[in-house]
């Protein structure tokens, strides 16, 4: 927790100051019940907590998926409230790249057109952005596989896959959603280092998880009970450095 | 993102031929609708302008007068009296009735018989005047129209029905030229000058147009020996004169001058073209309310499936809608790509409509060597008009559908 307190405020690639989130319905469910959150550049945060905590709802709000009702939301300097649907999409594909429990490859693109299709929504070039998607798979290690469907990969390749389309707008943030969810423990192992791969080079990450093999590996942990994040829970190797 | 992109027809296509079944299967209700809707035009054209040439030949304001016997008494005149139109109510139609722009008699025997070179068919024999052409336009094919000197010389000439000429003369050929040759008629040989391009189906009075030998007025008085006798008065009415208002005078100058009861409807019978026209008219304005209804309403039918197919569809691809929307596709982004499919599935669907109803149509004008049947260029482009605005109203639905899906649908597990 001290480490937290020591990071100057503009430093801040993620703040969150007290969130609520209430789903509308016969029965108003108050998920996100004042979450305030600090995450800086570069930092590898794991956000868990049991199914129901709110953490998914966490996820999509720092996702720019959903809306928020109270409170206010920075990311990278950029506050994110009351956004219009064009303006989130435009947000989304520019500041945060997604990777997803079950990957979310269109089936009937191959992977240098999944990779590229951010830039598609770009509006960048057919040809400039499948070359550039073509570089991304080289560095996830895919480039051989560049012309496969995703019905013709592994599971841990259709998860490099998908990092790739994440990398390949340089996005501000990479939000990960259970990463390793639908992985065997050999290939979460591969995702992993990919990503601490990235993290070492400067991204900042998070991930949404409930294994706790997978959020050791963060610098950090916020746990989630009941839509508030438990104080007194950071750990990891940062402070430890730091301390 | 540009409306011309390769990844968008891409796309397009991609997601059409993943359920090529289905995508045929709706595109069908289309293509069926445009095929329909353009082969009943086309059909109902032709035949239009078939019976329109049937019909051709006859003044649109023509009207024929004939006697019939009494059916009331008058001045003393027992009714069931039989009378006859005469050369001077001819004279007097023209001088008295301002209306009429041609008034000519014209005579007639049935039943008469054509020979030549032992070769005999069955014909009917109408002398007419020079200017019965205005009334009845014989459409010369071969030779020359019988002519005013013909009338006044009482020359025995004759224009005759083409099949006459193929009857009487096979070694002619069906376009060989008998002008010169002589056909007897009643045991009176008369010099063939001209042949008559109507056709077998023509409206005619009395009889086959094909089978009619035409003789000049003084010609046929003559032989015939027939007076003053007028068998049909025959008229046509100056322009914008209903040819039945033209036809009241004459009947009223008519009973006048024979002494018929004002009130007999019998003793007079009228006949006019306008009346058949306007018959022939109305029933095909009746044909393509018909055509249009059964035609629009199997396209919108067929609209509405690929509407209806594209919610379903549009349902199917929340997920990847979501992960689209995601990873920073706009709603309207994905507004484009599913009107556009609706629209390219709905063209491509109707221009094949399109390209089977005017192939088809032109098989048909081919078969019955008839012209009028093909649907027009313009109608064509219309109908393309018609399907693009169909296309992105079936897509409207599904593609507002589509915009609301939320982002969030990604992170949905399936």
């Amino acid at each position: 927790m001290t480490c937290v307190k020591e990071v100057i405020k503009d430093a801040d690639m993620i703040r969150l100051t007290n969130i609520h989130k209430t789903y509308q319905g016969a029965q108003p469910l108050h998920v996100l019940k004042g979450i305030d959150l600090e995450i800086k550049e570069g930092e590898f945060v794991a956000i868990m907590g049991a199914s129901g905590s709110g953490k998914s709802t966490l996820l999509n709000v720092l996702g720019i998926l959903d809306d928020y009702d109270e409170g206010e939301y920075t990311l990278a300097g950029t506050l994110i409230k009351n956004l219009s649907e064009t303006r989130a999409a435009d947000y989304r594909n520019r500041m945060i790249g997604f990777i997803f429990q079950s990957f979310n490859l269109i089936p009937f693109k191959n992977a240098v057109e999944n990779v590229a299709l951010p830039l598609f929504y770009q509006g960048v070039g057919r040809r400039k952005r499948n070359a550039l998607a073509l570089e991304y798979l080289e560095k996830v290690g895919l480039k051989d596989w560049a012309h496969h469907y995703p019905g013709e990969l592994s599971g841990g390749q259709r998860q490099r896959v998908a990092i790739a389309r994440a990398l390949i707008t340089h996005p501000k943030i990479i939000l990960a959603d259970e990463p390793t969810g639908a992985l065997d423990s050999k290939t979460t192992v591969e995702v992993l280092d990919l990503l601490k791969d990235l993290h070492r080079q400067g991204m900042t990450i998070v991930v949404v998880t409930h294994e706790l093999d997978v959020g050791m590996q963060a610098d950090r942990i916020i746990h989630i009970i009941d839509g508030q994040v438990v104080l007194g829970t950071t750990e990891g190797q940062e402070c430890e450095q730091q301390a | 993102m540009k409306l011309m992109d390769v990844d968008l027809w891409e796309e397009i296509f991609d997601s059409l031929s993943r359920n090529k079944a289905r995508s045929f299967l709706t595109a069908f209700g289309i293509f069926w609708g445009v095929f329909m809707l353009l082969l009943l035009m086309g059909g109902g054209k032709g035949v239009q302008s078939m019976l329109g040439q049937n019909l051709g030949g006859f003044a649109s304001n023509a009207g024929f007068m004939i006697a019939n016997t009494t059916s009331k008494p008058h001045k003393g005149l027992a009714r069931d009296r039989a009378w006859t139109i005469d050369l001077d109510d001819v004279a007097a139609v023209s001088n008295c009735v301002p209306e009429v722009e041609v008034c000519t008699p014209s005579i007639r025997r049935w039943g008469a018989t054509a020979t030549a070179d032992n070769r005999a068919i069955g014909v009917q024999v109408s002398g007419e005047r020079a200017d019965y052409i205005a009334v009845e336009d014989p459409k010369i094919r071969i030779g020359r129209g019988l002519n005013a000197i013909d009338d006044a010389q009482a020359r025995k000439v004759c224009v005759v029905g083409s099949r006459i000429v193929t009857e009487l003369f096979p070694d002619l050929g069906p376009d060989g030229d008998p002008c010169g040759r002589f056909i007897k008629v009643d045991g009176v040989a008369y010099c063939i000058v001209g042949v008559s391009g109507k056709g077998e189906n023509g409206l005619t009075i009395g009889g086959s147009a094909t089978t009619i030998v035409h003789l000049p007025y003084s010609t046929m008085q003559h032989t015939y020996n027939r007076g003053k006798e007028v068998d049909i008065l025959c008229l046509t009415a100056k322009s914008q004169v209903p040819m039945s208002a033209v036809q009241t005078k004459v009947e009223s100058l008519l009973k006048r001058r024979h002494l018929i009861h004002p009130d007999d409807t019998q003793a007079v019978i009228k006949v006019n073209t306008e009346a058949v026209f306007s018959m022939i008219d109305s029933l095909f304005v009746g044909v393509s309310i018909l055509v249009w209804m059964i035609g629009l309403g199997t396209l919108i039918a067929g609209a509405i499936g690929v509407s209806n197919i594209m919610i379903v569809t549009v349902k199917e691809r929340t997920t990847e809608i979501g992960i689209r929307r995601a990873i920073g596709a706009t709603p309207r982004n994905i507004l484009v790509m599913i009107m556009a499919e609706s629209l390219v599935l709905t063209l491509v669907a109707g221009m094949s409509g399109i390209t089977f109803a005017a192939g088809l149509l032109h098989a048909v004008e081919r078969g019955a060597g008839e012209e009028g049947f093909q649907i027009s260029f313009s109608l064509a482009v219309g109908a393309a008009l018609l399907l693009s605005l169909l296309g992105l109203i079936a897509g409207l639905a599904p593609a507002l559908r589509a915009m609301n899906i939320k982002p969030v649908e990604a992170m949905r597990e399936d």
